[in-house]
């Protein structure tokens, strides 16, 4: 699906949708994989993919087009039913998903997916591979905008920081960090594992220009997304995504037990039929 | 301070303007002639960028020592100074490779192998990006700055990664014959390079080959095999031995992997025996290297000389090389006590 004249809040939410469900699925390809991570960033790839970014799936190559870096490479199992659905490749290839030989594994491969931006799995080099396509735009003379999506427990990498005063050093005004806030990282809440709190005044004290919003509400996504500056501002760029890891699927929502995980049975049945009924209001375990 | 540790703490110093401000100004700047790898690094880099819209070149806070400078001071729009912050001067490298460019990015090797090695691994060789990651002030050229300042394992840390070009330079001609093979070279690079006073092997830039030694001198005793800043103590070597008729081979392997595997078996094949000759920790190096080929082939005396096991002394870098028999003399010796032995 390329063609962007029809693309309205209903058709991102079913592309989100659409990615969770593809997540459940090639999971069961699988045998284990990182749902709930994925659950929490659908709505941001989905506007991100289908609206937001300039992109021409018929031309992987154009020099010119936006770049993504999916940082916490982990949640690329959402990412690769976007690339097939918009036509970078067949969309049966994802059958072969994590089977010996596969292009698709659980962390991505830049020289065998299509459409692919930059290879990732080790967290913490994201942010530093955007702030290399950044000055490579620059010193190219072209306007391309790249996007580097976080986890947010990654962000305790050093490297992240090396990068956060890079970018504001150089000017990177087309860099954009979409940081998938969503609370927890495989130990526990990130505030208890290691905190990341204040992280909007964090990054505004690097000098980036941040914004903070829901990340499960397309219409809020989409107006952050049309916020951003157009880059000759020279300040680099942020979107803090609040969002609630394992989105979507009532057992998985901020559940410590799902950061990787399989479901086989009725098990796997309840919960494509759950997100076909699509986001329900999240409802929080009431405190112990 | 000893006159030579003056020496040594103003060649550091440099200043931003990249200028040297001390009296013996001219072994810093260097010339090719001269033999000063790491200081015609930038020069070098700048001419080929006239030709070459590709590169790009960025260091972690040592412009003046690497002369990375001379660069800038041509290409200032297409160089970046990260600070002292090498993982994301790596990985940024490969961004900007993944957009086009062919980015050289250098530091001192104990930070840029050691500390970089990661990014190397991950970012650069992984994916195949073609990023030239320069590591100056190898070995323990540092001398009395420590182990710290050492890189002695990286040779042995990369090698064994796949996709990834390791090649150490022998002189400042032979680093130019490298740069400019490598601008064009596929994947990933690890240029190692000395302190940017390592005594001349090649009076002309050399034809060169990547992955293919250069056979030096010929004989049929021996074949040293060395590397890098070992290269012209080890000919000095040969050279005294083959005064008393001893017939020394001598091989520049300059690159350390690939191996020039044929080279190897061209030695094991036609002279008595092997020895290698690495400013390198001797587990994993260039011995190490050639040895994974050795064991293929029929046995005949072999022995690797290095830098033992161990961290070394503090000293100035002529005290260690004397130290570590890896001066002319000390190979000689070394070489002398292995023939004696088989």
């Amino acid at each position: 699906m390329s063609d962007r004249s029809n693309v309205n809040i209903a058709v991102l939410e079913d592309r989100a949708k659409f990615i969770r469900t593809e997540t459940v699925r090639l999971t069961k390809i699988a045998g284990a994989g990182h749902y709930s991570s994925t659950f929490s960033c659908a709505e941001i790839l989905s506007a991100l993919y289908y609206a937001q970014m300039r992109i021409e799936p018929s031309r992987p190559d154009w020099e010119n087009r936006d770049r993504f870096v999916m940082s916490k490479g982990h949640a690329a199992i959402g990412l690769y039913p976007v690339l097939a659905d918009l036509g970078y490749f067949d969309p049966s290839e994802l059958d072969t998903y994590t089977r010996l030989g596969s292009k698709y594994g659980d962390h991505p491969d830049m020289k065998k997916v299509r459409g692919l931006d930059f290879s990732s799995g080790s967290l913490g080099h994201g942010l530093s591979v955007g702030v290399g396509m950044a000055l490579a735009g620059r010193v190219r003379g072209l306007d391309y905008k790249t996007y580097v999506m976080l986890g947010d427990g990654e962000i305790s990498e050093g490297q992240i920081w090396e990068a956060m005063s890079a970018a504001n050093h150089f000017q990177l005004g087309h860099l954009v960090i979409l940081l998938d806030r969503n609370g927890l990282s495989i130990d526990g809440h990130t505030e208890e594992v290691m905190a990341i709190e204040p992280v909007h005044d964090r990054f505004a004290s690097f000098g980036w220009d941040v914004q903070r919003v829901d990340g499960h509400d397309l219409a809020t996504v989409m107006t952050a997304f049309g916020n951003l500056k157009d880059g000759t501002t020279g300040k680099p760029q942020a979107i803090i995504f609040d969002t609630i890891k394992g989105r979507g699927v009532k057992r998985m929502e901020m559940s410590l037990d799902w950061h990787v995980g399989n479901l086989v049975g009725d098990d796997y049945d309840d919960v494509m039929a759950e997100l076909d009924a699509g986001l329900q209001p999240y409802e929080p375990e009431p405190a112990e | 301070m000893t006159t030579e540790m003056q020496n040594e703490a103003e060649i550091f110093r440099g200043t931003t303007e990249g200028k040297t401000t001390f009296k013996d100004a001219r072994s810093v700047r260097g010339t090719p002639k001269q033999g000063m790898p790491a200081f015609v690094l930038g020069e070098e880099l700048a001419e080929m960028a006239k030709s070459d819209d590709r590169i790009v070149v960025a260091t972690a806070d040592l412009a003046s020592a690497n002369r990375t400078n001379d660069f800038k001071a041509v290409h200032p729009k297409r160089f970046f100074d990260f600070g002292i912050a090498e993982k994301n001067m790596i990985t940024a490298a490969a961004g900007m490779a993944a957009c086009g460019m062919v980015p050289y990015v250098a530091t001192f090797a104990s930070f840029a192998a050691i500390l970089g090695a990661e990014q190397i691994r991950t970012d650069c060789a992984y994916p195949r990006m073609p990023v030239r990651v320069i590591g100056t002030h190898s070995g323990m050229s540092m001398g009395f700055y420590g182990s710290s300042h050492h890189a002695l394992e990286d040779l042995g840390m990369l090698r064994c990664v796949a996709d990834l070009t390791v090649i150490c330079a022998t002189d400042a001609n032979h680093l130019r014959a490298i740069l400019r093979k490598s601008a064009d070279h596929p994947g990933a690079m690890y240029i190692r390079l000395g302190r940017g006073r390592d005594p001349v092997v090649y009076d002309e830039v050399p034809d060169l080959e990547i992955g293919k030694a250069i056979r030096l001198r010929e004989g049929s005793d021996i074949t040293l095999i060395a590397t890098g800043s070992q290269v012209r103590a080890t000919l000095d070597a040969a050279d005294a031995m083959a005064q008393d008729g001893i017939s020394v081979r001598v091989v520049d392997m300059h690159t350390i992997s690939p191996l020039d595997r044929a080279e190897v078996e061209a030695a094991a094949r036609e002279t008595r025996a092997i020895m290698t000759v690495e400013e390198h920790n001797m587990t994993g190096g260039l011995g190490s290297a050639v040895a994974d080929v050795l064991v293929d082939l029929p046995r005949l005396p072999f022995k690797k000389h290095g830098v033992p096991d161990r961290f070394v002394e503090v000293g100035p870098p002529a005290a260690l090389y004397n130290a570590y028999k890896l001066d002319a003399p000390g190979v000689e010796e070394v070489v002398r006590a292995f023939l004696k032995g088989i």
